[in-house]
Parts: C-alpha cells; structure tokens; sequence
C-alpha cells in the first residue's frame, strides 16, 4: 500500500491501471485535461500505450480498435467532447466492444464554461446517444471512490460487454485528497467471456439465445473470425453478415438484449449508500460531490428532530428505482439537490409515481456547492 | 531473382476458386453488389494480394464503415470492426497499436475516408502508423443512392448536383502525399493484375500506406454521365488512364479531376505508385518510447 496525494483526475488513471487498463486515447479537454496528461507518462511506464488523437471521435474509434484486440482501454472527456462522442458510444454499445469513458463534467449547453463544474449529463449518459441506447453510468464522490469506481466501472464493462461512464465532476477531478492505493496485483480483474469451442465452431460474436446473454467474443489476432458488425442490427446467426431469423426479429431481441442483459445484473450494476432511511419521512436523495452537502443536511435535521434519512446513487444508470422506493417507503418528502435543474429529480418523481411524496429539488447551475443550508431551507418550505 | 524463387512466386492471377476456400467465407444467398460491380474485381483483387504475400487471413484485421464497399470484409476470414460512419482510420490505429502483430488494412469508400472520415485519415497519415487505407473511389456516395462525394469530378452529375458538380474535388492521393502518407498509390478494377500487385505492395509496406482503387459504380455515377453499362466505365478507366512512368512528370501524376464530356480536357489517371519515403513507424518510435521510460525507472 502507498499512499498519495491525489487529484480525482489522477485517481480515475490509477484506478484504470490497476483494473489492467492499458490503452488511452484521448483528446485534452477542460477539466479533464489531467487524465490526458497523467496518461501519456504513466501507461508507458505501465507497457501500454498512450495516444492523442486528433478530436475525441477518434480517440473513442482507437480505444474501440485497441478494446477488439482484448486489451481494456479507456477514454476520458466532457462538455461537448462527451456530446460529440455520442454516436461512437452508442457503435460501442451496439458492437458491445467493452470500453470506458470519464465524463469529467463541466457546466452549460454548447461550449459551456470550461472551468466549471455540473452535473448536467445525467440524461445525456441514458438518452444521449440514438436508437434506444442502454448505459450503465456510475458516480464517485471522494477522489478515493474516483479510484476504486474507475476499476469497478472497468470491472464491469468487461463482464457486460458494454461502454460504461464514470459520471464526474469538474470539482471532483480538480480535487485533491490523500489516497491510500493498494498493491494492484491484490485488485480482482474481470474478463469478458472469450470462446472456449474451437474457432471452427465460433460462428461470432453475438450468438445468444435468451435476452440476458452475454455473448463470448474472441479477440482479434486469435485464430477466431470475429466480424464486429451490427448492421440490421447485430446478425444472431453468424459473423458473416447472414440473418437467422427475420430481420426485424432480430433487431428487436438485440435491443431488448442490449438492456436486459445490464437490467439482469442490478445486483451487481446497482450500487447505492443509505443512512438513516428506515424511519425517514424526508429523503435526501443525491449523487456526485453533492452527496456531502446531503448527508450534513441530514445530521442537522435529525439535530432539529426531523426523521431525516440520506440515499447517496453511486449507480446513475441503470436507475436505482427499486432503492430509491425501499428509502422512501415512509417518506412525505424528497429533496434531491443536483448541479443541474432537475434530471435526478425527474427519475425520483418518476419511481415514486405510486407515492403521496411530495419530490422538490435544490439546484444549482452557477458551478457553486449546494449548501446543507439550502437542503434544510427547503425541508422546511416544504415539510407539510 | 533466382529461378526456383520466380517460379515459387504466387501467381498475381491465380484462379479464384483456390483462393476462396482459403481466404474468403462466402455466405450462403445473395452476394450483395449490384451486377457488374467493380467491388467484386477489387475483392478478387485484395484476396489476390492476401496470396501473394501468403498472409495468414487470421492475423488480417480490418475496419470500416458505412457504403457499397462495406460488406467485403464480412467475405473474408480476416476480422472487422463495421464501425460508424468514416472513422476507421482511428479503429485501425487503435488495433495496431495495441497489437502490432496484426496486418491492418482499412476499407473504406470514397466519401467515408475523405469525407466524413477525412480527418481521422490525415491524422493517420501524419503518424506513420503502419496500416494500409484502401480507398474505393466511385466518385460519390453509391450505398445512399448516388449523391455527390468530395471526389466527385466538377461537372459531373450526381443526385445532389443535378446541374453538374460545381465544388472541385481532392485528387485522394496528392491528399495522402500531403498529410505524410509514406506509400501512395492509384489503381483501378480495369487494371486487375497492376491493382493485385499494388494491394500487396502496399499491405507489405512497413508505414503508412494508402491505394486509391477506382472502381466504377455504372448504376449512379455512369448512369447519369454517359457510361451507363459496366464494360463502359472499364474502357473509360482504361482509356483514361496511363502508367506512371519515366515519361510523365510528377505534375502530371496528380490533378483534381474535371468531366467534360465535350473538352478536351477529359479526367486523366495516373496509375502506380507515386510516392514512396521511408519514415520511422509510430508503433515502432512507441516500443523504443517504452524501453526508454523503463530504462529510465530502473
């Protein structure tokens, strides 16, 4: 074990590494540049491979290329970076090339402010990309969590064959915090599943046959003929660009695949942090940086005699509704302060559809921390 | 070249049923290009070129995107990325580079590589990476129905230049020179032997090389500007074309072609290779980047 002083950009790196990352392709991007810039020194002492390439649709297109040959790679942008990658996301999805892309969030539409900080692309990373795109996206809090989600989020696009976002922020990259980082021979490092039939009998890299496979896929290089191709989309049958099955049939079980195969593993997916909610009649429900400020709210209104409780999403995508209803069983209202005006919001409003809670937010697009302060002012607006 | 060796020499033109069952998977059904097609010439072609090197096909690894040519490497037993729309330079980069043990070559079509993927095929250039592009030039975008592409020659019409293409349009291979291709060379699907023999020169070359294969689409392109059967735009290559040789000089290798149907001045090729330097490979500067970063740790 070492411990050192990290920025959270830093940390994602370390986290990649040690998860058995080995390729970066990225492009430099306020706030985070860092990752670009930590990579290009540490993968090379590491025997990888580090590249900038020339805007962030290629460095995605070279982590998808350096992914097919089984070697975990990582991309990292944000703001307009992360809006210009949605169409290589959703190729990633749909080809189901493992990858992982670090959303270091920034604030506002279009350029944006590229110094600050928000948590605006929380519908982007589910709704971003076209054609009813599937994403598992998850969101660390502490520079420490940046480390152990990076290799979690790796982990997990491995198992799932599938992109998955590391959902950040500017405050959290550009934070620095002491790190106690383990020896990385000791972090368990998962596989995507590879063929185990001789390649005479491979017939590609999407055969399956329930819609919660997760078809094998060989690497390039191996001996296997591996057609990475999705138009039509994904043909079940073989590699060769031939349909078993009719086509529409089979593009409506990969896109129920696509989902179903991520929804059938919520128990590994789905990761969130609970205080206080079992006799809660107000929830604080938050993610990201903002958490902190949520938890201190609740301390303070359980001072005040206020049946407050705390559920921190470490999941974003796919949504935990189920744990979002289990805190908020008795509760008569939810606050949800987000770096955004309102895309949590919208999901807690929609899981406690069924409820009589009453769902506010606390939001903040100025790039400042949302106060514990605030999340009390509005508990007691609004507390009936 | 020694006798024994000429003679141990895969011939450029070998029948392409031995060739089949050793490099191409042929499904069962429908080959899809139009009849008369110049894909099918590049494809016999590349596999040509795949024998003359005696590739083993499971180390060839191939990426593309969308268009007519898209399908070709699903005949094949190599491996492929049919990623999104013009960007499998940055597909192929990242394949080599994290395994440089693989032959890459990309497949893409004439607006896919210098159109929506002109960018990332520049930036491939300027690296050295050791792929070889292989661009299929029909003069416009034949999988969405015949719109123009940026090769599309001035004058010509396509479905969105009705009135006649007004834009000039890239020669691919000066292009290519520009950016820093290390290996530049043209063709065509009416040259078979000289295009077998330029794929595998090129596949074989350490660095970044691109081929510009013309292949005629007769059913838009030809269609619309005089040439409206197979055999039409063959002869068109043909007549059009000259090999590059002692007597042409380098101006002339390269020009953005112009369709007059009426001029004099009518669109000229020059076929072979045109350029060809030596310059370190990016794969190869990154492996002596690694030991230098290690030699430095320890």
């Amino acid at each position: 074990m070492t411990r050192q002083l990290l920025f959270g950009n830093h940390a994602f790196c370390e986290g990649a590494i040690a998860a058995g990352v080995r390729f970066y392709a990225g492009y430099p991007i306020t706030p985070a540049t860092e990752i670009a810039e930590f990579m290009s020194r540490r993968m090379f002492e590491v025997d990888g491979t580090y590249i900038q390439m020339e805007d962030e649709l290629a460095s995605l297109n070279a982590v998808m290329g350096a992914s097919v040959t089984g070697v975990k790679s990582v991309t990292a942008s944000a703001g307009p970076g992360m809006a210009l990658i949605q169409n290589e996301l959703g190729q990633a999805v749909v080809a189901e090339i493992p990858a992982v892309v670090i959303n270091v969030g920034r604030a506002g539409p279009g350029i944006g402010n590229a110094t600050r900080s928000g948590q605006m692309e929380v519908m982007q990373a589910r709704y971003g990309p076209n054609g009813e795109c599937p994403a598992v996206a998850i969101s660390p809090a502490t520079v420490e969590e940046a480390f152990w989600l990076t290799i979690k989020a790796v982990n997990l696009s491995e198992t799932l064959r599938t992109v998955v976002i590391v959902l950040a922020e500017g405050l959290l990259g550009l934070q620095r915090a002491v790190v106690d980082l383990p020896d990385y021979s000791t972090i368990e490092q998962t596989e995507r599943p590879r063929p185990t039939m001789p390649p005479s009998e491979y017939s590609g890299a999407y055969i399956a046959n329930e819609l919660t496979d997760v078809p094998p896929v060989a690497d390039f290089g191996t001996g296997y003929k591996t057609i990475l191709n999705t138009v039509g989309i994904q043909p079940r049958g073989g590699g060769d660009g031939s349909t078993q099955g009719g086509r529409l049939e089979n593009q409506d079980f990969t896109i129920r695949r696509l989902h179903e195969k991520i929804l059938s593993r919520k128990d590994e997916v789905i990761m969130t942090e609970r205080h206080q909610t079992e006799d809660a009649e107000v929830v604080y429900i938050a993610f990201g940086t903002q958490a902190q400020s949520a938890y201190l709210a609740m301390q303070q209104a359980r001072a005040k005699s206020v049946k407050a409780g705390m559920l921190r999403l470490i999941t974003i995508w796919p949504f935990p509704e189920d744990a979002v209803r289990e805190c908020c069983a008795k509760a008569r209202l939810v606050v949800v302060p987000e770096m955004n005006l309102g895309q949590v919001r919208m999901l807690v409003v929609n899981a406690l559809a069924d409820t009589e809670a009453k769902v506010v937010g606390v939001n903040h697009v100025d790039s400042t921390y949302i106060l514990p302060e605030e999340i009390l002012a509005k508990t007691e607006e609004f507390l009936p | 070249m020694s006798a024994d060796a000429k003679k141990n020499r895969p011939d450029p033109m070998t029948p392409l049923d031995d060739l089949i069952g050793q490099y191409a998977d042929m499904p069962p059904g429908n080959f899809r290009y139009c009849p008369g097609c110049g894909l099918g010439m590049a494809q016999s072609a590349l596999m040509r070129a795949f024998h003359r090197l005696d590739l083993d096909i499971s180390q060839v690894a191939s990426a593309g995107g969308s268009g007519c040519y898209a399908v070709m490497a699903h005949y094949f037993k190599s491996n492929h990325v049919h990623g999104s729309h013009g960007r499998a330079c940055a597909v192929a980069t990242g394949m080599k580079l994290a395994n440089p043990e693989l032959t890459v070559l990309t497949l893409q079509g004439d607006g896919d590589c210098l159109a929506i993927g002109g960018n990332h095929f520049i930036h491939a250039a300027r690296r050295n990476i050791d792929i070889t592009v292989i661009c299929f030039n029909n003069f416009g975008f034949g999988d969405t129905g015949g719109q123009l592409a940026p090769t599309t020659p001035k004058g010509s019409v396509t479905e969105t230049s009705p009135f006649g293409m007004p834009e000039e349009a890239f020669d691919p291979c000066k292009l290519a020179i520009g950016a820093g291709a290390s290996f530049v060379a043209r063709s065509t699907v009416a040259h078979p032997v000289h295009l077998t023999k330029t794929l595998a020169e090129a596949i074989a070359w350490k660095g970044f090389a691109f081929v510009e294969v013309l292949q005629h689409c007769h059913v838009l392109w030809g269609r619309r500007n005089g040439m409206p059967e197979a055999m039409d735009m063959l002869n068109f290559y043909r007549e059009k074309s000259a090999f590059n040789t002692a007597a042409i000089s380098e101006e002339e290798c390269f020009g953005s072609p112009i369709y007059e149907p009426d001029g004099e001045q009518d669109i000229n090729f020059v076929l072979g290779v045109l350029h060809k330097e030596q310059r370190p490979e990016l794969g190869e500067e990154l492996a002596k980047l690694r030991q230098r970063v290690k030699g430095d740790a320890s």
